[in-house]
């Protein structure tokens, strides 16, 4: 079971949340030409590491905020969760 | 290769079953071969016995990391199927259906190939819809598939939840009588037999660990057994297949996900057929021994680690119960994990890439068992002949920038939900 801290509520199950996927892809910008190669990278295509992976978790079944973990792929050790609005990006 | 057979049984029993050949040799890594498949999963193995059948190519060395059988194909729960709603997956997977009927003559290996049919419930009439849809998809392709009502299941599986109160009733179904289940131990040794019976070499405990690529075009591969060159070489590595592109600097549409199944104590003879419970993801088989062999949904975050977490086990048998409420008094025997290369529209990649001679197999998802067969006869095909068989030519990697996707399941991109 993992225990994931909700960065609003503390320390949940796993069964309380949902998963959102890499979080750092971007989508490209607005109002800005986007090449086909970019929208298909943005949409398709995934670094799919195995180690420390930055993702999206949502704590659905509790105040449901989106928030970003570190966790690891191999391990499934989660190393931090912050809030979406920090800028801890350390890889992308 | 001495045959088994029955006399060659008898034969044996004589000296006490001492003396049987070794299935397949252990042969040190020779400096180069013409081909080098990657991976001594069932792909692999299938793929370098199809190089060597079908087109005289018996310079061939399997590397596998591990050891052969040890990766997805001796994990998974071994259902075969072809009820698809799309051309491509239709064509393609029923050429492996085909293909699994006289695999074990083929092999002179018994597979334990079981055409027990395969049930997809329906709780709904919406469902049943869908299902009658798709059912007149496989029709149209010449798949065998019928439309069952509630009585007709009632028939086959009497001891499912048919009660007024209910919480998912059953509509009805429907049925593939020609899927089933084989035995997938036997699948990556059959295959392993007949490579090593053509000549080719099968190198266990041999991790690749970077290539040799200069002007565009595929040298060899660094492993831990040191270099060996190549003029062709194939990924069939499932799971791990990201980690082996990043080396060769390609990030591909694909992402990594654990998959567990889980097996009860043997019982008799209960369950006859393949049952998937449609108001969930629940599917279920009984196995040989007795075990009653049970899976559903992905645990749903990346990884890499061949194993998953009770939540997922306890949500699947939650399922398994509302259908058949006489698992509930089944002790598990054990439950276990597999690494998903998940591609980003549920189907597979089969295809050659920009680097010259290196060719690309993955994207299996949950369902790679069962192509066994038919993906081993056409990327060797796509190796052998350097372009795509008509069977694989919907499943190139471009299909992602040209927009042709195969959206099997219609999830777009989180393939964890599937
Ligand atoms: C729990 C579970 C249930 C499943 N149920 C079904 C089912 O009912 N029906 C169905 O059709 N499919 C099912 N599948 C999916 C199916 O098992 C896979 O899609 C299929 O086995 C993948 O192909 P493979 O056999 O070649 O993979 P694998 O057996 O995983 O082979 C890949 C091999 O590559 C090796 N490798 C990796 N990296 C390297 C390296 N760097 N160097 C050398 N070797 C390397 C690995 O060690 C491994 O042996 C299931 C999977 C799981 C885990
Ligand atoms: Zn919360």
């Amino acid at each position: 079971m993992l225990e994931i801290k909700c960065p609003y509520c503390g320390k949940r199950s796993q069964n309380e949340f949902a998963y959102g996927g890499d979080a750092t892809i971007k989508r490209p910008k607005l109002n800005t030409e986007v090449s086909d190669e970019e929208w298909d990278t943005f949409v398709y295509y995934r670094k799919n590491p195995r180690g420390d992976h930055l993702e999206l978790w949502q704590h659905i079944s509790g105040c449901r905020q989106w928030f970003k973990a570190k966790r690891n792929t191999a391990t499934h050790e989660i190393i931090e969760t912050y809030e979406l609005s920090s800028n801890k990006e350390e890889h992308s | 290769m001495k045959k088994y057979s029955v006399f060659s049984l008898i034969n044996n029993a004589f000296s006490y079953h001492q003396n049987w050949d070794v299935a397949w040799r252990d042969p040190e890594p020779k400096k180069e071969y013409e081909v080098i498949i990657i991976g001594g999963g069932g792909h692999g193995l299938a793929t370098a016995y199809y190089l060597a059948k079908n087109f005289n190519i018996r310079n061939v060395a399997i590397l596998e990391k591990g050891w052969i059988g040890g990766g997805n194909v001796g994990r998974n729960t071994t259902i075969l199927r072809s009820n698809y709603m799309h051309n491509a997956n239709n064509l393609f997977y029923e050429k492996g259906m085909q293909m699994w009927r006289d695999l074990s003559q083929e092999l002179n290996y018994n597979v334990m190939y079981s055409p027990r049919g395969i049930l997809n419930l329906a709780h709904s009439d919406a469902q049943m819809n869908t299902y009658s849809r798709r059912g007149n998809s496989m029709r149209l392709n010449g798949i065998d598939a019928k439309l069952l009502n509630r009585e007709d299941v009632k028939k086959m599986i009497p001891f499912a939840d048919f009660s007024s109160n209910c919480r998912f009733p059953i509509f009805g179904g429907l049925f593939q009588s020609s899927g089933g289940t084989a035995r997938h131990d036997a699948v990556a040794w059959g295959y392993a037999r007949g490579a090593d019976d053509h000549g080719i070499d099968i190198i266990q405990n041999c991790e690749v660990t970077g290539f040799d690529v200069s002007n565009g075009k595929i040298k060899g591969v660094q492993t831990s057994r040191g270099n060996i060159k190549a003029k062709k070489i194939g990924l069939c590595v499932a799971g791990s297949t990201s980690l082996l592109a990043e080396k060769l600097n390609m990030t591909l549409p694909i992402e990594a996900h654990v998959l567990q199944a889980c097996v009860s104590e043997p019982i008799k003879p209960l369950l006859d057929q393949v049952v998937t419970f449609g108001a969930g993801h629940f599917y279920c088989s009984q196995s040989d021994k007795g075990e009653m062999v049970m899976g559903g949904d992905l645990d749903g975050y990346n990884s890499y680690a061949q194993r998953g977490n009770l939540p997922t086990i306890q949500h699947v048998l939650t399922e398994g119960v509302a259908l058949f409420p006489n698992l509930s008094r089944l002790k598990m025997l054990r439950t276990w994990g597999g690494i998903m290369d998940m591609s980003m529209d549920t189907s597979p990649i089969i295809d050659k890439t920009h680097i010259d001679g290196l060719y690309l197999n993955c994207g299996w998802c949950y369902g790679g068992f069962k192509a066994t067969p038919v993906s081993g006869l056409t990327f060797a095909h796509t190796i052998a002949k350097d372009e795509v068989h008509e069977l694989n030519a919907p499943f190139r990697l471009d299909r992602f920038n040209t927009g042709h996707l195969i959206d099997e399941k219609g999830i777009g991109t989180k393939t964890w939900i599937s």
